[in-house]
């Protein structure tokens, strides 16, 4: 039964966050821009934004994956808040990715709050496109 | 193959007509999507509109926009209402890919929990608006929400299918970017119920005030209406004028309803929107056959065949309904 297939092919959408008191944005345009060039639809959020800021918006627009990229140090508690507030909003399908720098020590912290990837920040454009096409791919739109 | 996980449309129906955001935003995906599957709920969705007032804003890039779709959400839900918002950014015609930047404007009265805005890429649609761009109209219309604000891409001159699209057209002509010989050429400008020129707080804006009046002054855009397109400065940064603004879209949807000109404009705007659809459909019908299309793009190079008979082959016409 191919009922779910789409007439277009799906195009995956990518909400790119800043979360929380962080006021530096050249690497999340970078890699909004990195996404664009893959083909994908990103919907950038703008600087300090709260997690529930966050979720509302993923929300509204029905994305694949939330990218989070933190700069500022406080991932841990921002990343528990905003996996709190997805599962709180019956959200919790939507793949969360973290980037920025966060210190290798703090990985397992993340996982627990719901993080599904951690991408370094040596990452190159490549890796990030295809980290997030699998992570999309184990699962496929809902 | 069905996904795990993957919510029939049909059970889906319910929850946008009960305003459950997440279903809302599942469904406008499937319109998006093309999903065969999701065409019977659109269909009984669609049963459900035709309540909300739709207001579309237009005008060239950087013209302020989406400054001023968020200063009306904000404007609006003072007032308790139910805002929905379709905004609409281009996709790159290489990648496909796109930057849906409208939200950095909006988030502060998108987050309240009384509006719900969408983003959407035109996936390679011309004309200002992008291929469901409607069909979510529809979805929040079920969905209880009025007004419904449809902002256009940055368009040029001519990409004027807002038209077929909203009740309310705005435009929006920020100060500084032409004479008044510009303001009386025919196109986007003809096709406002209320001008606005953004960016009040510059001295400039006087200007063009004094432009697009001179322009209607030398006659009514729309023949047959009794609405005269009023001018207004605003500036989303001040607030200024905004409320007057809000009040005069307010007017326009009474006078539309009081005039009998509604129900003219609703009948037009589905018209279009059948012939739209359907030279959609024509499309994709195209693009599916494309071997034939081949054979046929060959002979035409060829001069074997002209234009006119190829096409008249793939839409299946013989020599005697060409007659």
């Amino acid at each position: 039964m191919a009922t779910t297939q789409a007439r277009s092919p799906d195009i995956v959408r990518v909400l790119v966050a800043k979360l929380g008191l962080d006021g530096h944005d050249r690497g999340a345009k970078v890699v909004a821009r990195i996404l664009r060039d893959a083909g994908m639809e990103v919907i950038y959020t703008g600087l300090y934004k709260t997690a529930s800021q966050v979720v509302n918006a993923a929300i509204q627009e029905d994305v694949d994956v939330i990218g989070v990229s933190l700069l500022s140090g406080a991932h841990v508690p921002l990343f528990r808040e905003l996996g709190k507030s997805l599962r709180e909003h019956g959200a919790g399908h939507i793949f969360v990715v973290a980037g920025g720098v966060i210190p290798e020590q703090d990985y397992a912290a993340l996982k627990e709050s719901g993080v599904h990837v951690i991408i370094p920040q040596e990452a190159r454009a490549e890796f990030i496109v295809s980290t997030i096409n699998e992570l999309v791919a184990t699962r496929g739109r809902i | 193959m069905t996904r795990a996980g993957y919510r029939p449309s049909s059970e889906l129906v319910p929850l946008v007509l009960a305003g459950s955001r997440l279903a809302i935003a599942r469904m406008i995906s499937r319109a998006e999507g093309g999903y065969a599957e999701a065409e019977d709920a659109l269909a009984e969705l669609y049963k459900h509109t035709g309540k909300a007032h739709i207001v579309g804003i237009t005008g060239v890039p950087g013209a302020g926009k989406s400054t001023l779709v968020a200063a009306l959400i904000k404007a609006l839900t003072q007032d308790g209402r139910k805002v929905g918002v379709v905004a609409v950014d281009p996709s790159s015609p290489f990648t496909g890919g796109a930057i849906l930047g409208d939200r950095v404007r909006m988030s502060d009265a998108a987050e309240a929990n009384q509006a719900f805005v969408r983003s959407m890429a035109t996936r390679g649609h011309l004309g200002g608006l992008a291929p469901a761009t409607l069909q979510a109209v529809d979805i929040l219309d079920a969905a209880g929400y009025s007004p419904i604000i449809v902002e256009t891409v940055g368009v040029g001159q001519d990409e004027v299918e807002i038209v077929s699209a909203a009740h309310t057209i705005v435009v929006l002509s920020p100060p500084g970017l032409g004479d008044d010989i510009q303001a009386i050429k025919a196109g986007i400008l003809e096709i406002a119920d209320i001008h606005v020129v953004s960016k009040a707080d510059k001295p400039e804006a006087s200007a063009a005030v004094a432009a697009l009046k001179g322009m209607l002054a030398l006659g009514a855009a729309r023949s047959g209406s009794k609405w005269t397109s009023p001018v207004l400065a605003v500036s989303s940064v001040s607030g200024e004028q905004m409320e007057t603004l809000k009040a005069t879209i307010a007017k326009h949807w009474t006078h539309l309803y009081e005039s009998g000109e509604l129900a003219e404009r609703q009948r037009n705007n589905c018209r279009t929107r059948i012939f739209n659809t359907a030279r959609h459909l024509f499309q994709q019908q195209f693009d599916e056959r494309a071997d034939e299309l081949e054979q046929h793009l060959q002979a035409v190079v060829k001069r074997e065949a002209d234009p006119q008979a190829a096409a008249h082959a793939l839409l299946g016409w013989n020599k005697e309904r060409q007659k």
